[in-house]
């Protein structure tokens, strides 16, 4: 049977199952498979915060979506053109998501009477045209894999559990991805364990053949590759990124990396990826406790290490009196707060944009930090080495706000060549730098950026003590004399107020937009393909994007007076307006969710439209 | 390297040229506690100790955190860090883990260490990062003017328990041996030549070293001490523990040993009634804790009997040498890390 084969320029894809079903695994082995054939994409991952929760709940329900296409793309897709779902539950907590006439691949083993009842079907979804408006491929999936695998030295658990891999073969055939690294991935990944590999490869290789032999896909799909800007590429996740970049850091540094961190939801990886490499000379620690891994990143840093720490908001709140620790001393600090749904544990595996007021003021005392917030998945990665710039050069601990969407979420990265990155080296203080040319002033500063001297132990003659008290200007010593400490809160906030930021670039291609929509983090990539879409569409919009939060670049007045409207979408409650409306006293307009999910660019390019038909 | 680094805490700490004095690690700032306040000697007590290890005083650092006590760093010629309270074990975690060239001493009080920083004094203990960790004992809160503390006995009278105190207190060294402790010794602010004798032990100690020293806050706990100090009672509950030598105290008629108790632990027992080669003699070097514990318990009920001296002295592995090995060992597998082949290190693709 010859089977028909039609082009598409993108395909919008999710994964979905029981959060024991290997959902992730699956879009992770798609996702490379994608990223290898060359088409631009962008991920999704959503999961419970349970490892496994109640099987065959809505609860347990994890999914993967991943958008592909042969151009370049910014977001991981509003709707999904195909629902793998794996069992009743991950049918019905993603049928909504699911436009009419999309494809829709069951695995009909699950769809028993006790598993459709566990979520509330009174009658089989598969079977009484409930389903009617969409192209539904009912295929036994387990029972499939499991007589695939007869034969195999494997129990017959081990072989059900394969039948994400028969997905996964069937779901590349449906695509024409290549096979060969998925099958390597899983050699490689059962190594010690021949049969379960030999079963899981014949699985996926099973699943191919099924679609190529079975007349319930008549028809398979070619995406081309995209056309990209020139160089390697390869896929990336936005914590991964941000775990090189510090590496990078460190590298361009010349400062060994010491990070002091304490395992959050969605903020270990960070930690998982840096403890593998230490033929880098980077010291991780896993600390007793948020505060303590804080608490040893400072104390690296007074030693001459450069500081990092690594956590979520929970882990911010309880870090607060040391980062105005390192506030006070002048110390380079670098916090990672990889955002999640709050208050309190909140939603710990799903995104928000929640922690920028807590960036910005959540320490007592005057006591100003610089904010850095990367924009996509491989954006974490030049964030990560900017914020340890900032950090270095003016003795500062520095917020790095990245999400959970962007920490799990990936994209195609192509790969800077090391020459292209910054040299952020420090010089420390090595001669004592007093008049009289025998004192040693650990807080004399350059009279440029103001930051102070910085003087590691170990260096001959430059013995000094630091702390939480107020200093005397310049020397360090204790004082309370009130003319000092006024002086040194302006010093403090003077010394933030001046980081060399780059001015907010706008796009707006026609020059005669009225409305801009500006935004920060993780919501750029939403944004900018709403703003495509109503483009598209014929309508006038500029977009800016803020990646440094505070300072703020020195154009942003400038630039938010220039509209007649500026539309802010955020994923909380207004943060960044507040501060804007204060700062710039600019009618900002708000659109805000807190779904701990991104925004949708079709939703926003509604959003959009209505601000600029106001008129 | 781990092996060899037993008994020399300060081996790989660079030493001076010449000879120091203690007005070498004097610094120039006026020192502000009360006058009478046993911080004055234990200070002096330091400072004129220091010159006998001989390392170079830029390679010493003193971290403190909140209290009288850690006020400490302020005053010594070496570099410092006043930190925020309870957390002085952690930032010299992470300044000893990653400079194991530097002699670290973190300087703490019976609030800062068991209060609101207990937690990181166990990890601290527990992990065995290389630092001598000096706790001043006062039983009482003096900076914030005096209320009870985590050592206080029970019933205290202070600011905030008019009525006294309800809970029963720490006693820092069984903390210490509970928490993993491979060093654990107790001394007083008065006694200058055992203060430094410990010192000198803990600082030889490669691992972290608790030191609790007894001090007198003469303002807000006046005499807390007054037992271990006044002739009249001093011998007869001052139990001075040496490495291999049967414990034994008080004098005449006074004359006390301790032996192994039958049902577990140890007793105090007259000494004209127990044979010579009953009596316990002490092992600081013991692997197993549980007699280290057991002595650390002859206080109870309060005061009864006081043990100074080394409790235990036991050798393992620090927990900054194994970092260091362990980073050594990932280089000398696979070689020195090279930035471009980790960015390059995925499935990549060339796009022209």
């Amino acid at each position: 049977m010859t089977k028909q084969v039609q082009q598409l320029d993108r395909v919008i894809i999710r994964f979905a199952g029981d959060s024991g079903d290997g959902m992730q695994l699956t879009g992770d082995r798609f996702t490379a498979e994608t990223a290898k054939f060359g088409n631009d994409l962008s991920t999704l991952p959503n999961f419970p915060a349970e490892i496994r929760a109640p099987a065959g709940t809505l609860p347990g329900v994890s999914s993967f979506q991943l958008h592909f296409a042969d151009h370049d793309i910014l977001t991981p897709g509003d709707a999904p053109n195909v629902l793998v779902a794996m069992n009743p539950a991950a049918l019905k907590a993603n049928l909504g998501d699911l436009p009419r006439g999309a494809d829709i691949i069951a695995n009909t083993d699950e769809f028993t009477k006790r598993n459709l009842q566990k979520v509330g079907y009174a009658a089989n979804p598969l079977e009484d045209d409930s389903l009617a408006e969409w192209r539904l491929h009912s295929v036994p999936l387990t029972s499939l894999t499991v007589k695939a695998l007869e034969g195999f030295e494997i129990s017959k658990k081990d072989a059900e559990r394969a039948k994400n891999m028969f997905a996964l073969g069937l779901l590349s055939w449906l695509y024409h991805r290549p096979t060969e690294a998925t099958i390597k991935f899983l050699e490689a990944k059962f190594a010690k364990k021949p049969d379960i590999a030999k079963a899981n490869v014949a699985a996926f290789q099973a699943g191919w053949n099924y679609g190529e032999t079975t007349e319930s896909f008549s028809v398979s799909y070619e995406i081309k590759p995209a056309t990209l800007a020139p160089g390697v590429y390869r896929n990336i996740s936005g914590n991964q990124a941000l775990a090189y970049g510090l590496i990078a850091a460190s590298v361009q540094s010349g400062l060994p990396l010491f990070l002091g961190s304490y395992p959050i939801t969605p903020a270990s990886d960070i930690l998982h990826e840096l403890s593998k490499h230490k033929r880098f000379g980077i010291r991780t620690f896993q600390a007793e406790d948020e505060i303590a891994g804080v608490g040893a990143a400072v104390g690296a840093a007074f030693g001459g290490a450069l500081g990092v720490t690594t956590t979520s908001g929970p882990g911010v709140a309880l870090k607060a009196e040391t980062v105005g620790l390192a506030v006070a001393t002048e110390l380079p600090l670098v916090v990672v707060d990889v955002q999640r749904a709050g208050p309190s544990t909140g939603m710990p595996t799903k995104t928000e944009q929640t922690d920028l007021l807590m960036a910005m003021f959540g320490r007592n005392g005057e006591s100003p930090v610089p904010i850095v917030a990367p924009a996509t998945p491989s954006d974490c990665f030049d964030a990560a080495i900017e914020a340890a710039r900032i950090a270095l050069k003016y003795r500062t601990p520095v917020m790095l706000l990245s999400d959970g969407y962007l920490a799990n979420g990936s994209e195609p990265w192509r790969v800077p060549e090391v020459s292209e990155l910054p040299d952020i080296s420090v010089e420390f203080t090595t001669e004592p730098n007093g008049e009289d040319g025998t004192t040693f002033l650990p807080f004399k500063r350059d009279p440029e950026t103001l930051a102070r001297a910085w003087a590691v132990p170990g260096t001959p003659g430059l013995e000094h003590r630091i702390g939480g008290i107020e200093k005397a200007d310049g020397t360090g010593n204790i004082s309370y004399d009130p003319n000092n400490h006024d002086r040194m809160v302006r010093l403090r906030q003077a010394k933030i107020d001046g980081i060399d930021v780059p001015p907010l670039e706008v796009d707006d291609p026609d020059g005669d937009a009225r409305v801009l929509v500006l935004g920060w983090g993780s919501t750029y990539g939403p944004i900018a393909a709403a703003v495509r879409r109503v483009r598209k569409e014929g309508g006038k919009v500029a977009q800016a994007h803020l990646r440094h939060l505070n300072p703020l670049p020195a154009n942003t007045g400038d630039v938010l007076r220039s509209y007649d409207k500026v539309l802010l979408p955020e994923i909380n409650l207004g943060q960044l307006a507040l501060l804007l409306r204060a700062r710039f006293l600019v009618d900002v307009i708000s659109y805000n969710r807190v779904r701990g999910l991104p925004f949708k660019a079709e939703e926003l390019a509604g959003v959009i439209q209505d601000v600029i038909n106001s008129d | 390297m781990t092996e060899s680094l037993n008994g020399k805490g300060l081996a790989l700490v660079p030493r001076a040229e010449g000879k120091q004095t203690l007005k070498d690690f004097k610094s120039d700032q006026e020192v502000r506690w009360c006058p009478g306040c046993g911080d004055y000697a234990i200070l002096a007590a330091v400072q004129s100790f220091l010159p006998e290890l001989g390392l170079r005083r830029e390679n010493i650092v003193f971290v403190s955190g909140i209290g009288c006590s850690s006020r400490f760093p302020y005053y010594m010629n070496t570099y410092g860090f006043h930190s925020i309270h309870g957390r002085a074990p952690a930032i010299a975690t992470g300044l000893a883990a990653s400079r194991p060239d530097l002699s670290v001493w973190v300087i703490t009080g019976d609030g800062d260490a068991l209060s609101i920083g207990g937690n990181h004094l166990i990890h601290a203990l527990r992990r065995n990062v290389n630092l001598n960790i000096l706790l001043f004992n006062n039983r009482i809160y003096g900076l914030t003017k005096g209320q009870y503390s985590p050592t206080s006995e029970v019933g205290k009278i202070t600011k905030s328990t008019p009525m006294g105190s309800l809970d029963k207190p720490f006693n820092p060294i069984s903390l210490a041996i509970g928490a993993e402790a491979g060093f654990v010794a107790r001394t007083i602010d008065s006694d200058r030549k055992h203060l430094q004798s410990v010192l000198r032990e803990a600082a030889a100690h490669r691992g972290t070293s608790l030191v609790e020293i007894y001090q007198n806050c003469n303002i807000f706990n006046d005499g807390a001490f007054d037992a271990l100090k006044e002739p009249e009672t001093r011998d007869d509950i001052t139990i001075r523990l040496e490495h291999g030598q049967p414990i034994v105290f008080g004098a005449g008629e006074n004359e006390r040993a301790v032996r192994p108790a039958p049902q577990g632990g140890v007793e105090v027992v007259r000494r004209s009634e127990v044979a010579d080669d009953e009596i316990l003699v002490h092992d600081a070097h013991r692997p197993d804790p549980s007699l280290a514990f057991a002595l650390s318990r002859l206080d109870e009920p309060a005061f009864a009997h006081v043990p100074i001296g080394i409790f235990r002295s036991v050798d393992r592995p620090a927990y900054d040498v194994l970092m260091s090995e362990q980073l050594e060992q990932a280089t000398a597998d696979k070689g020195k890390g090279q930035l471009s082949d980790l960015l390059l290190g995925g499935d990549t693709w060339r796009i022209n």
